[in-house]
């Protein structure tokens, strides 16, 4: 399949990025490769820089500190809430009139500590992707925060993973892989997602003083889930060893000291004692240097390789990936020592990356972004984009479960009705400035067909033929 | 990275859609110890005006619509305007306000617009300049800016859209508050509809997870059923919709320190296939603006008597009935007004006639009335804009358009 450049542009847009903006197709006509390549090389490539965004240690404590505050106020009794309510006016006065009032009435406390920093590091993620030039590298960190996801939803999560996926995921998207997993499961997120914070060995100094002990849930999940992945070359038994090796993994209680409280700490005496075998290999060695060295082994692994391969082969590029196509990926993920940029690299110099049929289906954050980049707009509010990502099923950094958010097509066709609901509300509140022709110009052209093309031109409304481009085949697949 | 500035309140308001305020009162009218309201609604997709308002009484109107021409003795029967018009029988509300004189319809009127482009008609109709071309302001706002503020008086707002997004037709150098339903409208069973033709000729796979999700898969199975349409989201939801958005609209401008005009848009009148004047998808839209005119006239209350109520669209539709029960992009169509401050109990035309000759291209109601005079008439005598200022700044190049005179009981 020959592409002319313009459409071949257009194609890296939509598979490799985020949806084109005004004047990206032009402006990457003369070399698409050339174009991905050179944003992998971009200073900074991946990171935010806002001053705003606490630390993960800082916004824990933030969180805590505002916990304790709510709970003392609570103990002191309901009248200090009665106190607070907020004297209406302006706006938000006309705005109560139009609506029936409430039967009782309470004032809005407005989000809490935890959900403002989560709301604010929303807000810097949403704004990453719809300043991205190309948007290929968001998409790295969107699979790889994906694939090393955690949940607000979880205990302590929510006013931390904003923060994990700075720290942890954009700091090594174009690193090691190896640096990227020992940062990831040394991260308090995924200490307190997985349970691990707590796990404690059972011939520990704590376990032998405590009822509590061994929790496998991280070590598995790192087994099946970010490394080896599901039925490879692991037993149970590799489990128990792998979690043994990691008690002691855990977090600075916040009690105990409110400078480095909520931030990563081995603790010796939580950490069972003595030699381990994991997967064949005896790891003698003793206190948190035992869970590097298996770290540092996992990443390494071929079958790693071949796990990591084949997600990415199946994110960019189909649901079935080609085989030869994993094939290499997997060589190179060996050769590199795990570098994901020269994975990124090789996906981009891939011929079946370019030739697949355009059958994927966006996931719903790339959609929804995708639209709000073809039409220019710049939410500052992002509540009607939050919920977008929530009526979609993709509430952000809230996956169900440790699998993280589908890939495949199938399961998101189920949403295509509320993704028209959605397209119909984008294009009313956020299409304002936009002119439709413009927009299918700019966002789909090469790849529009001439019924695409009819049904946006002859469209009764713009924000009908908004709604029509949002929910066109060429718009949504990639 | 975006350029973070500290966003002021205001700024949240109008990118949320939420509303925001400013204060000021139309000076002239006010003096006059009158207090006037303006309501303008935009009906995206253009509004067959010979289905909404039929010519009863010419002798070339049956035969250009068949069994779709609205006649008196028709099932249901259309409703006696005067001699020669009849209204759509889905307008019972509207129709008891022309009779007790507070509505008027002006018929076979247009824009200064001929070409059939939606996006370029609507522009027009609400930027008010002769041309399509890049508009960032509407006529509307343009006359309010030229209203003498007579002082902020308490929290008063001086105009106002309802929906996501102001119409152009407010948008401009005035400021506009805005407040939006807690329920966007769902998609119009039209979008439906020409996004399932769309997959169906190109994406089989999403034509058939859009058809289960719409429960539309029997219809799918049935396959070449002529005539068979997937029926649009519940009739009852559009009522809905367009009665909270209108009513609301209403009880804002009623308050005495509410604002005074104020404009919304209701889509879906591109009524190319089946269009089901009497009793399909055109009588449900037409069902759900009488009742919007009904929500207005109640949550008014004793403001009715100082209000009007615009109903406009980009242009008409093709004066035949087409292949396929529809009718396509025409000229001229009706502007419907309502208000007990209309002098109203009349239709308004300089009627062109339906014979073949007499239509526009041989194909469109021709257009009588320019559209602008209607507006312009009321701008002046209702809300006090200056002719002058009307003739360039709110409608730029329009002094041969007079205002039509008389449309106010208080001229």
């Amino acid at each position: 399949m020959a592409l002319d450049p313009k459409a071949q542009a257009a194609l890296a847009l939509h598979r490799f990025g985020l949806g084109p903006r005004a004047g990206s197709i032009a402006s990457m006509a003369s070399d698409p490769r050339g174009a991905l390549l050179a944003e992998l090389d971009r200073a900074g490539a991946g990171r935010i820089n806002n001053p705003d965004l606490l630390t993960s240690g800082a916004a824990a404590r933030a969180a805590f500190a505002y916990q304790q505050a709510q709970r003392a106020a609570r103990q002191a009794g309901g009248a200090a809430q009665q106190a607070n309510a907020p004297s209406g006016a302006g706006a938000a006065e006309m705005k109560d009139q139009s609506a029936p009032p409430a039967p009782a009435a309470r004032p809005n406390p407005g989000p809490s500590v935890p959900q403002q920093i989560y709301l604010g590091e929303a807000k810097a993620r949403i704004d990453a992707a719809l300043d991205a030039e190309i948007g290929f590298v968001e998409r790295l960190v969107w699979f790889w925060s994906n694939h090393f996801c955690v949940s607000a939803d979880k205990g302590n999560v929510r006013q931390i993973c904003g923060a994990y996926e700075r720290e942890v995921i954009r700091a090594n998207v174009l690193g090691r892989f190896g640096d990227m997993l020992l940062a990831v499961e040394s991260h308090p997120a995924m200490l307190f997602y997985l349970d691990n914070a707590r796990s404690i060995g059972p011939a520990s100094m704590a376990g032998v003083r405590q009822k509590r002990g061994l929790n496998e849930n991280l070590a598995r999940e790192i087994l099946e889930l970010h490394t080896l992945g599901v039925r490879t070359v692991y037993t149970q038994d590799d489990v128990t060893s792998f979690a043994n090796v990691i008690t002691g993994w855990s977090v600075v209680p916040f009690r105990q000291d409110f400078v480095r409280g909520g931030e990563f700490i081995f603790n010796p005496r939580m950490h069972q004692p003595g030699p381990q075998t994991v997967i064949g290999t005896n790891y003698p060695g003793a206190g948190v240097e035992q869970g590097r060295a298996v770290l540092a082994v996992l990443a390494r692994h071929p079958a790693t390789a071949k796990h990591v391969a084949s997600k990415l082969a199946r994110h960019f590029v189909a649901d079935e990936p080609p085989p030869a196509l994993v094939e290499r990926l997997a060589k190179r993920f060996l050769a590199t020592q795990g570098d994901l940029k020269e994975m990124a690299k090789a996906l981009v110099a891939a011929p079946e990356a370019w030739e697949a049929p355009r059958t994927k289906l966006k996931r719903p954050g790339e959609w929804v972004i995708a639209a709000l980049r073809a039409v220019g707009a710049a939410p500052v509010e992002i509540g009607p984009v939050m919920q977008a990502h929530n009526l979609l099923g993709e509430p952000l950094w809230r996956p169900s479960a440790p699998k993280g958010f589908v890939d495949e097509s199938a399961p998101w066709l189920d949403g295509l009705a509320q993704r028209l609901d959605i397209a119909n509300q984008f294009a009313r509140r956020f299409g304002a400035e936009a002119d439709p022709r413009d927009a299918l110009e700019e966002a789909l052209a090469p790849l529009a067909s001439t019924e695409t093309r009819e049904a946006i031109t002859r469209a009764e409304s713009r924000p009908q033929a908004l709604a029509l481009l949002f929910m066109a085949p060429e718009f949504q697949r990639r | 990275m975006t350029n973070l500035h500290a966003a002021t309140r205001r700024e949240l308001l109008i990118a949320s859609g939420t509303l925001f305020a400013w204060a000021y009162l139309p000076k002239l009218a006010r003096a006059e110890g009158r207090d006037p309201r303006l309501l303008v609604i935009v009906l995206r997709g253009a509004l067959d005006g010979l289905a909404a308002v039929a010519p009863v009484g010419d002798p070339d109107w049956p035969a250009l619509r068949g069994n779709n021409a609205l006649t008196l003795d028709g099932k249901p029967a259309a409703l006696p305007l005067d001699s020669f018009f009849a209204l759509n029988p889905a307008m019972p509300n509207l129709h008891r306000l022309y009779t007790s004189g507070a509505a008027a319809i002006v018929h076979a009127a247009a824009t200064p617009y001929r070409e059939r482009s939606h996006f370029d008609g609507q522009d027009v109709l609400e930027s008010g300049l002769p041309k399509p071309g890049a508009a960032d302001s509407g006529w509307l706002n343009r006359a309010l800016a030229s209203l003498q503020p007579a002082g902020r008086a308490g929290s008063s707002r001086d105009a106002f859209a309802i929906g996501p997004i102001a119409p152009l037709v407010v948008r401009g150098p005035a400021p506009v508050l805005s407040w939006t339903p807690r329920r966007l409208p769902p998609a119009s069973g039209d979008t439906v509809m020409r996004l399932i033709e769309l997959y169906r000729h190109t994406d089989p796979v999403l034509a058939r997870a859009l058809e289960e999700r719409m429960g539309l898969a029997t219809i799918a199975r049935a396959g070449g059923m002529d005539g068979e349409q997937p029926r649009p989201p519940a009739a009852g939801q559009l009522r809905a919709y367009f009665a909270e958005s209108a009513g609301t609209a209403a009880k804002f401008l009623a308050r005495p320190d509410g604002p005074r005009i104020g404009a919304l848009a209701f889509d879906g009148w591109d009524t190319h296939a089946a269009e089901g004047a009497m009793n399909g998808r055109l009588a449900t839209l037409l069902s759900a603006l009488d009742g919007a005119v009904a929500a207005i006239e109640t949550e008014m209350n004793d403001a009715w008597r100082e209000t009007v109520v615009a109903i406009i669209t980009e242009f008409g539709r093709t004066a035949r009935i087409n292949g396929t029960d529809g009718t396509d992009h025409g000229t001229a169509t009706v502007a419907l007004l309502a208000g007990g401050a209309l002098k109203g109990g009349r239709v308004i035309a300089d009627w062109p006639g339906l014979r073949p000759a007499k239509l526009h291209e041989g194909r469109d109601l021709k257009p009588t009335t320019d559209l602008r005079a209607v507006l312009k008439g009321l701008l002046k005598d209702h809300l006090r804009v200056e002719p002058a200022v009307l003739a360039t700044k709110v409608f730029p190049d329009s002094a041969t358009v007079k205002p039509m005179p008389g449309l106010l009981q208080q001229a």
